[in-house]
């Protein structure tokens, strides 16, 4: 079962303007949404307040693993069951965590981006998350996947 | 920790299995493979379809039972192990809802560079 995702996007901007804008916490407050008071640094957690409009309440969290000038932006975070207010889902103690990587390479005109956030195998099976939301039919294309992995790797 | 995490531990003091690392396992899949599509099946019925021992197939049961992906009951002196679909079809959808935000979030990136 797949449990990476994996986005790739070409953005029409030099590595070195992509590279500031996710790894100066300024820039990176903007577009993420999130309101942070000091700049990231390998080995520390960072922590600040969503901006998006509706989870004003929630605080961000992340700790940054690393920072290869140009090329990989990492951080470690934690999946909260819940951003209801009731919840007080900003305490991630004992949340599962994941891995997301920034990699930055130029090309012709700009810079690919390829996101990664893997680790989901550390969400245990009661888990139920907020977006949680039942669809029918998901299961039947798994299945698929899970059959063809079996017959490829007998 | 909130009073409610702590309460949902307390009521469920056993260490939780997980669903992806239960299925990390070729054997594992392929088990998995074989009672989703239909029928429950007995340890013995399982082990007449595959070249594993019963022993084998007992253990690999057991992780994924402890994942909540087989449930198993008795049925006179056999226990039969049957599919549950329900955690994959979860944990299914929370990655498509992470994959989604991110779609979203790398929009407003792609505005702020390009700008």
């Amino acid at each position: 079962m797949e449990n990476v995702i994996e986005k790739r996007m070409e953005l029409d901007a030099p590595q070195s303007h992509v590279w500031h804008a996710i790894t100066d916490y300024r820039e990176f407050g903007q577009w993420f949404k999130v309101k942070l008071n000091a700049p990231f640094v390998p080995g520390q957690v960072s922590r600040g307040q969503i901006t998006y409009p509706g989870y004003e309440h929630v605080t961000w969290e992340a700790r940054i693993e690393k920072m290869e000038p140009e090329h990989l932006f990492s951080f470690t975070w934690p999946h909260a069951r819940s951003f209801e207010k009731s919840d007080k889902a900003s305490d991630y103690s004992g949340a599962p965590r994941t891995l997301v990587e920034f990699r930055l390479e130029p090309i012709p005109g700009g810079t690919l981006l390829t996101l990664t956030e893997s680790g989901f195998d550390s969400i245990p099976a009661d888990w139920r998350p907020e977006a949680f939301r039942r669809n029918d039919g998901g299961w039947t294309e798994q299945m698929k996947n899970i059959e063809s992995h079996v017959t490829k790797n007998p | 920790m909130s009073r409610k995490i702590r309460k949902r531990i307390t009521a469920k003091p056993k260490a939780k299995a997980r669903v992806f690392a239960a299925l990390g396992d070729k054997t594992r899949l392929a088990l998995v493979a074989r009672l989703c599509s239909g029928q429950p099946a007995s340890i013995s019925q399982l082990a007449d379809d595959s070249r594993l021992t019963r022993q084998a197939i007992t253990k690999h049961l057991g992780v994924l039972e402890r994942a909540g992906i087989v449930r198993s009951s008795q049925a006179g002196r056999e226990r039969h192990f049957r599919f549950e679909p329900e955690p994959l079809e979860e944990l299914q959808q929370y990655l498509a809802s992470v994959s989604k935000q991110w779609d979203q979030t790398l929009a407003r990136l792609k505005s702020h560079v390009e700008k």
